[in-house]
């Protein structure tokens, strides 16, 4: 069900570990839906993440976004860092089947909240960043069910 | 196709399968296929026909139901074949509903059914029915005095599944048997996991009605029954021909049903030895992973559960990427993670146990069966072992959870 990309993120995931005194550090997800992802950047003086780690309880592709997402932020800025979507961390994952497209919102939404996080403790305001949901399943429809 | 993926191809071909699914599905037994093939190119007459032909499949037909009838201790004209397992329950339930509507309209059930006893009073209580669904304990068992407090005047039915699907513990069958039978209640049981595996006796223990499936024994897919007792008014589920006795009509699955049959016969003749070795090798799965697999869970009950099913919640990690990692190393196993299903909850089963949703999320199940070998079994703890820790170190629980203890 998963494409090459996603099971060679998932079995070699790139990136895993946690970073000491992280410039920014965000946990996004719930364990109740089953993913739960945490990323932590390591920001230099001009603003670009020299280092990205992350740790994600959940399925495989919940393993396999966090791992693409940290590669595409690697070495950017914080503001390139910002424009990675879900769509782009998708892409680059050749696809996700649709149930687990939330995954993919999960890692986008972690980044934010590690940018969040890295603003708030340097009293910064990053242009164009939200404050993180703590849910991202929320607001969500459940799928109306026919008997 | 790049070459890495060729060879991976290569490899997951050659690949030996440790299959520990047998929950799921079980393999079709070579005798079992080898008693069905006649039935398809030789002897393909309609049982329903008048001709000498024809009269071959009527007899085998009704050998397979005397050989299924055997097996439960109930008389061969009790036993409805049907597609399958789903379609048996779904028949019991809404067909004795209806029928005895005068009585009432309430029926009890359990939390932990399979979803064919489960959506099927979600729709009967679309259609003004009251349904009870009963807790269990932690281990999975449902508490005989809430049964009996919630039956009302109105109760027509109560439903209580032999064995579960998921954590393999067995109900107190007998004792709810003898139950309906005071309150004057019928008695439905869905023995799908428990026919061939367990002895059943209908009458000892009161079943007025037992769903089962020929692929859960070694028999083949798309074939099941309904035993129904004998004086019961139960609505016919498909109109037609006089197939069943009126009650499901359609010509007959003659190959399926004979090579339930054969399964049947197979199942009863080897259940103690068949019995006697998977419970051994479950104990040793058993006891070993949580011996040698910190923070780990057995879900079910320890001793009163199918012989061939082991259940557990790895803390701090998914059940869906543990069956992926364990599907490369070639184990199939199965999961009651949410992620398998598509769905955001974790199974129903784990959650009415009492775990809190993430430790529901990191279950597995690994069911065996008479061929599986001691060897598989060390193979795959030793590769469960390995998954765990690798996965854990991936787990930011895992990673709270240390943080904490060295506080």
């Amino acid at each position: 069900m998963y494409t090459e990309k996603v099971m060679d993120h998932f079995t070699n995931p790139r990136n895993v570990g946690e970073i000491e005194n992280a410039s920014g550090v965000g946990t996004v997800g719930n364990a109740k839906c089953g993913d739960i992802m945490r990323i932590y950047l390591d920001i230099d003086e001009n603003q670009i993440i020299q280092d990205v780690k992350f740790k994600t309880f959940g399925c495989g592709a919940a393993v396999a976004t966090s791992s693409m997402a940290t590669e595409l932020v690697k070495g950017k800025s914080i503001y390139e860092a910002l424009q990675v979507t879900n769509k782009a961390v998708m892409e680059a994952l050749d696809g996700l089947p649709p149930v687990k497209v939330h995954c993919s919102l999960l890692a986008e939404e972690a980044i934010h909240a590690a940018l969040w996080d890295y603003a708030e403790k340097h009293d910064i305001k990053i242009e164009g960043l939200e404050k993180p949901k703590s849910d991202i399943h929320e607001g969500e429809e459940e799928e109306a069910e026919e008997y | 196709m790049t070459d890495c993926y060729k060879e991976r191809k290569e490899n997951e071909m050659e690949k030996k399968i440790i299959y520990l699914d047998n929950a799921a599905t079980t393999k079709t037994k070579p005798e079992v296929v080898e008693a069905m093939l006649p039935y398809f190119t030789e002897k393909f007459g309609n049982p329903s026909s008048v001709y000498g032909f024809a009269a071959q499949n009527k007899e085998a037909v009704t050998e397979a139901r005397e050989q299924i009838g055997k097996a439960l201790n109930a008389p061969a004209q009790d036993i409805y074949f049907t597609a399958g397992g789903s379609e048996a329950d779904n028949w019991a339930l809404k067909a004795a509903m209806e029928a005895y509507k005068d009585k009432g309209n309430h029926l009890i059930t359990t939390k932990i059914e399979h979803h064919a006893i489960l959506h099927t009073c979600e729709y009967l209580e679309k259609q003004g029915f009251e349904v009870t669904y009963l807790d269990v304990d932690e281990n999975g068992v449902v508490d005989l005095n809430q049964l009996k407090a919630s039956i009302r005047p109105t109760t027509v039915l109560i439903s209580v599944m032999y064995a579960n699907n998921e954590i393999g513990t067995l109900q107190p069958i007998r004792e709810i048997g003898a139950i309906a039978k005071e309150h004057g209640v019928l008695f439905h049981t869905d023995a799908v996991q428990a026919f061939g595996q367990l002895p059943i006796d209908v009458v000892a223990e009161n079943i007025d009605m037992l769903s089962a499936s020929g692929h859960k024994l070694n028999g083949p897919k798309g074939i099941g029954f309904l035993y129904i007792r004998k004086g019961l008014k139960l609505r016919s589920l498909i109109h037609g021909g006089g197939q069943e006795r009126k009650r499901r009509a359609g010509t007959e699955n003659v190959p399926g049903i004979v090579g339930f049959g054969k399964a049947v016969e197979l199942a009863v003749a080897g259940m103690d030895a068949k019995m006697k070795q998977e419970t051994e090798l479950r104990d040793y799965l058993i006891t070993r992973v949580l011996a040698e697999i910190p923070y780990t869970r057995l879900n079910g009950h320890r001793t009163n559960r199918l012989p061939n099913n082991a259940n557990f919640s790895f803390q701090f990690i998914e059940g869906e990427s543990l069956l992926i990692m364990l599907d490369m190393k070639g184990i199939c196993a199965s999961s009651g993670s949410a992620c398998t299903s598509g769905s955001l909850d974790p199974s129903h089963v784990l959650l009415a146990i009492g775990l809190p949703h993430e430790i529901a999320h990191g279950s597995l199940r690994l069911t065996l069966s008479e061929e599986t070998t001691k060897e598989e079994i060390d193979f795959t703890i030793e590769q469960l072992k390995a998954i765990v820790a690798n996965l854990r170190n991936m787990s930011p629980l895992y990673e709270d959870f240390v943080k904490k203890q060295k506080k």
